[in-house]
């Protein structure tokens, strides 16, 4: 049975006790999106900069299980500063990297766990690895990955102009 | 402790599993109650000799079997004081009971501007059909607040209920454990013109309730909370009320006759009970009482709240202030459910080591969201006990704690 250390990895309770790039910021020109777990409760509030299709400056806020705070706060550390394309590429990354355990155990979709793979390849996860261990609870995972989605759905609406 | 715990744990073979070479502890019986060897069997046997559908069929094994599901609602009518079984109508849980009530007798009974008084300790299952009846025809719902020790504060009471049509309160709430004294809430409702409905979903299957001796109009309660299984419940309803509401759900065994014209209704309990009902839930539910009876409800009770009080005494002599226990804290206004939170910690964290020690209990919003808002909170860690439970499961709840503060030390 999968023990907590691999779920509350240290560099995990590091962000949790101390997240980074906490606050907000002025909105507009900033745009805030927010995320929500109804199941447990957990809320990621985000405040996008994007300026010539980067992200300037990201801050969140919100509360929840030390899961999802700390990927959120991990999720800022890795987007900051980094272009919106690279920023989507993270989300899938990280997604497949929640998603490939469920394929593990399908079996028969070897689409699905090529497409996670693919979507892995070359992509530098950082910090980001430590959050592996929450697919062995996946009850969890939602909570991992409630600050990505967050974050694309930020993106799209600041694409689509909808502030 | 009076029971004898170890005797009636030999009866629920769930209980006697290991999870990761630990006890297995189960916390939870507020969210749904183990089963005894007892009620299982009573379901087996029922599918291996006698099963056929009820009130349908007249050869031999289905008169069995029709006469077993009746027993079975005299039972339950039995257990909770009804005065005839005809008042009590079967259905899938007490979620479905309420919205029975919502759907027959609010749809009839309630016109834009009348009132439904409701308590901020309420389980959704007993809001959310109150929402959907003033979205569709614009009823008011106040709400009775909680005092400091987390009971209701009934000093409004009278103004609440001014010109109310019903009230609807649980008789114990499942994220507090505070118990409501039913009577005096009748004679206040009764003296407004009000109807009374009651949840005693959780109250059921931890005290004795009378719903004659409430004085109540509709009762619901569940049988997989009382060692029964789950898809069964139950409405209790006076006969007068039943009778003047307009069926639930259309389909068989309702009905008295149908033409190509219309339908004219069965008589009770039947035109409440639509189709096919839970044959082998029922004749299950019938044993369980027979369980809870023969052990003692008083007994259960008295066990419960020993239970508390040593629950209670230990958290607070290991943790004092750094745990938030959440409930009266008096034994006779407070049933065996405890919410609790470390202010620093969340709750899902907290329920998340307790696993990795076997130690089951529930975390969130427990159905009961605006309660949490009234708490301030977004969410709280809750054990129940049972009569299942003794204080070794308090002890490795105590212990599991004790880790989780440590793991998550800030």
């Amino acid at each position: 049975m999968a023990g907590l250390e691999d779920l509350y990895r240290e560099i995990i309770l590091d962000h949790y006790r101390a997240p980074r790039n906490r606050g907000e910021l002025p909105v507009p020109p900033a745009h805030q999106v927010e995320g929500f777990n109804p199941l447990c409760g957990d809320e990621v509030v985000l405040y996008l900069d994007v300026a010539d299709g980067v992200v300037t400056d990201v801050k969140i806020a919100g509360q929840g299980c030390s899961i999802s705070q700390a990927s959120t706060s991990m999720m800022s550390a890795a987007v900051k500063g980094k272009p919106v394309g690279e920023a989507r590429t993270l989300i899938r990354a990280f997604k497949a990297l929640m998603s490939i355990h469920e394929s593990k155990i399908g079996g028969d979709d070897a689409d699905a766990a090529q497409a996670a793979a693919d979507d892995l390849a070359g992509v530098r996860l950082g910090d980001l690895e430590a959050l592996q261990g929450v697919v062995k609870f996946p009850v969890r995972i939602k909570c991992a990955t409630l600050a990505w989605n967050t974050l694309a759905q930020g993106l799209d609406e600041i694409e689509q102009g909808t502030d | 402790m009076s029971l004898d715990v170890a005797r009636i744990r030999s009866d629920f073979p769930l209980l006697h599993q290991e999870q990761g070479g630990k006890r297995l502890v189960y916390l939870d019986s507020a969210s749904s109650s183990q089963k005894p060897r007892s009620v299982m069997c009573a379901m087996d046997e029922l599918m291996e000799h006698s099963y056929a559908n009820v009130h349908r069929g007249v050869y031999a094994i289905a008169e069995q079997t029709t006469a077993r599901f009746e027993a079975a609602r005299t039972s339950v009518a039995r257990f909770i004081g009804a005065r005839e079984s005809a008042e009590l109508i079967f259905t899938r849980n007490a979620t479905e009971a309420i919205n029975l009530v919502a759907y027959s007798w609010g749809r009839t009974n309630l016109r834009a501007g009348d009132v439904v008084v409701l308590s901020e300790m309420e389980h959704h299952a007993n809001i959310v059909p109150w929402h959907m009846l003033a979205a569709e025809r614009g009823i008011e719902l106040r709400w009775i607040p909680l005092t400091d020790d987390y009971r209701l504060d009934l000093t409004g009471l009278d103004a609440l209920l001014a010109g109310a049509k019903l009230l609807a309160i649980t008789a114990m709430s499942n994220v507090l454990g505070t118990v409501n004294d039913i009577p005096p809430l009748v004679a206040a409702a009764r003296a407004a013109g009000a109807h009374v409905l009651v949840d005693a979903s959780q109250a059921a299957p931890h005290l004795a309730i009378d719903v004659q001796a409430w004085d109540a109009d509709f009762v619901a309660i569940t049988a997989h909370k009382m060692l029964g299984p789950s898809g069964i419940g139950a409405l209790w309803a006076r006969r007068e009320l039943l009778e003047a509401m307009p069926p639930f759900l259309g389909g068989g065994e309702m009905i008295r006759d149908v033409t190509k014209i219309g339908f004219t209704t069965n008589e009770l309990p039947w035109k409440f009970e639509a189709g096919t009902p839970a044959i082998t839930e029922a004749i299950g539910w019938g044993a369980a009482i027979d369980y809870l009876t023969a052990v003692g409800i008083d007994e259960i009770h008295a066990h419960e709240t020993a239970l508390t009080r040593y629950a209670l005494d230990a958290l607070a002599a290991e943790f004092g202030p750094r745990l938030s226990v959440y409930g009266p804290s008096t034994l006779e206004h407070r049933g065996g459910v405890l919410s609790f939170l470390f202010p620093e910690i969340h709750a899902h964290d907290v329920s998340q080591v307790l696993d990795e020690e076997a130690v089951c209990v529930r975390a969130g919003h427990h159905c009961a969201k605006p309660l949490m808002r009234v708490l301030g909170v977004p969410a709280t860690s809750r054990a129940s006990f049972y009569l299942y439970n003794d204080t070794d499961d308090v002890d490795a709840l105590v212990h599991a704690l004790g880790k989780a503060e440590q793991f998550f030390a800030l």
